[in-house]
């Protein structure tokens, strides 16, 4: 997903120029960011883009917003995410990938995949994700699996996946058939596909 | 029976209590910030606190289909400890939430200069952000406390509409009825007020700008009592219509007003006013 399409995207929402005005706004006023990034919501509406599959106006109104600062975008998604409810962190992490940073946002998804929510759980496994180290991906995966969270939400799954998260999800499907539970089906399709290919890599 | 229940700490309660609330009727809730039993040392431990209202709260209440808002503030107990004061520089950014439907809980404990203080510094940033207030009244010498509550919202210069003045009793009800704030009562197992004594003042004093509330919190507490209001009202004759209207529709009026209270998941035909035909749910926004 790029900025554009996000923009052609949002051009039915319930407020257009709000967000046009927003957005010349905080390129030439980049601290205005900080008061029109929660409104966003309100003003864009929170439902699903039909145009951008997987995203709504809100998510897609803010990562806009973040994509249109002239300058210090680290240092505003740093503050966005800390200073922001649920929602707000959520398009933060959404953002990260299309933000010129590098790596610089790696703290903030060490901190959702640390907490319970599973929206936040699930928007730090997207295309930024590839800066996450082997170890920090797969617990985060395996997270994914264990709170339900669809692996659909996970970038580069099958790329990334390893013989170390074959044997990490083959454990919690033990874990899971001696208590009479089973896995999540995407996560059982996993470990069978990993299994299928591990002999030949070895 | 759908119920709104406008101020109830579910930070305190459990997994059970929702699912308890959500099964009686309970469809959205609003968690006003207060204190915590044990009082804090620092604003960043209000930070946390805040940010859990607006973050991890939501998303609990949420699987259990239970729509949760909240209002933020620093409260008239903690406004006395000089380490909590600079929580009112950190309250705008909240104030700006998509969650957040009005400052609160502000208002009166001790009735001390700096309570003072607080309650009309926030008073003021409730009118500059546009949002409703949520007042708390003392529960000790609550009349006279009552009295100078609506003295200094009358000076604030907040239009009275967009007040709740809390946990009232059968002393205070006719001196906030008269001032044209909304009318909060904090429905408890055996002190503040009771189902029975809350049927009592609608017989009284009519549904208009009644809130009926559990205040369901860390203390002795039951988040089923609005529920149980609406019940007492059923046998008192009250109509379902009245009781909806005092369960529900009374509240989304109340905090609708700060334009943020989006409803829209919970939205059925039957969420139609029925005077205008419109829907009701979405506030001002």
């Amino acid at each position: 997903m790029t900025p554009d399409s996000l923009r052609t995207a949002l051009r039915g929402v319930p407020d257009p120029d709000w967000l046009d005005t927003a957005l010349r706004r905080v390129a030439t006023e980049p601290t205005e960011i900080t008061r029109l990034f929660p409104a966003a919501g309100r003003r864009c509406g929170r439902g699903a883009l039909p145009d951008a599959p997987g995203w709504t106006a809100d998510d897609a109104a803010r990562v806009l917003l973040l994509t249109a600062l002239p300058a210090d975008h680290a240092a505003y998604a740093d503050t966005l995410y800390r200073h922001g409810d649920a929602a707000e962190r959520r398009a933060v992490l959404r953002a990260l990938p299309l933000l010129p940073i590098g790596a610089a946002g790696v703290p903030l998804l060490h901190d959702a995949i640390r907490t319970n929510d599973t929206r936040l759980v699930a928007a730090a496994l997207g295309p930024y994700a590839r800066h996450l180290d082997a170890a920090a991906w797969r617990q985060a995966v395996l997270k994914c699996v264990f709170s339900g969270v669809p692996l659909a939400a996970v970038a580069d799954l099958d790329a990334r996946a390893d013989g170390e998260l074959a044997a990490m999800l083959a454990a919690l499907a033990a874990e899971r058939h001696a208590a009479g539970r089973e896995l999540p089906a995407d996560a059982t399709d996993l470990l069978d596909r990993l299994t299928a290919a591990l002999p030949r890599e070895a | 029976m759908r119920i709104f229940d406008p101020h109830i700490h579910m930070t305190s309660r459990t997994t059970d209590d929702y699912e308890r609330m959500a099964a009686a009727g309970v469809r959205a809730v609003v968690e006003p910030s207060f204190w915590l039993g044990q009082p804090r040392t620092s604003a960043a431990s209000f930070t946390d606190y805040f940010d859990s209202l607006i973050g991890w709260e939501p998303f609990r209440a949420g699987q259990f289909g239970v729509r949760h808002f909240a209002t933020v503030a620093l409260n008239p107990k903690e406004a006395n400890d000089p380490r909590c004061r600079p929580v009112l520089d950190l309250l705008p950014r909240y104030l700006d939430k998509d969650a957040v439907v009005a400052v609160g809980e502000i208002g009166y404990d001790s009735m001390t200069p700096e309570e003072d203080e607080a309650f009309a510094a926030q008073l003021a940033l409730a009118v500059a952000h546009d949002l409703p207030a949520l007042v708390h009244t003392p529960h000790r010498d609550k009349a006279r406390g009552c009295e100078r509550t609506l003295a200094v919202v009358a000076e604030s210069g907040i239009d009275p509409g967009r007040v709740v003045v809390d946990h009232l009793n059968e002393v205070t009800v006719k001196l906030v009825r008269d001032s044209g704030c909304w009318l909060g009562f904090s429905i408890y197992p055996d002190t503040k007020m009771t189902p029975s004594r809350m049927v009592g003042l609608l017989r009284e004093y009519g549904t208009e700008r009644m809130l009926v509330n559990s205040a369901a919190d860390w203390g002795r507490s039951d988040p089923l009592l609005t529920r149980a209001t609406g019940e007492a009202m059923s046998q008192a004759g009250f109509s379902d219509d009245d009781i909806d209207r005092v369960l529900w529709r009374n509240p989304v009026e109340f905090y609708g007003q700060s334009g943020r209270l989006d409803l829209s998941d919970l939205e059925d035909p039957a969420a139609v006013d029925p005077q205008t035909g419109n829907s009701i749910l979405r506030g001002g926004s």
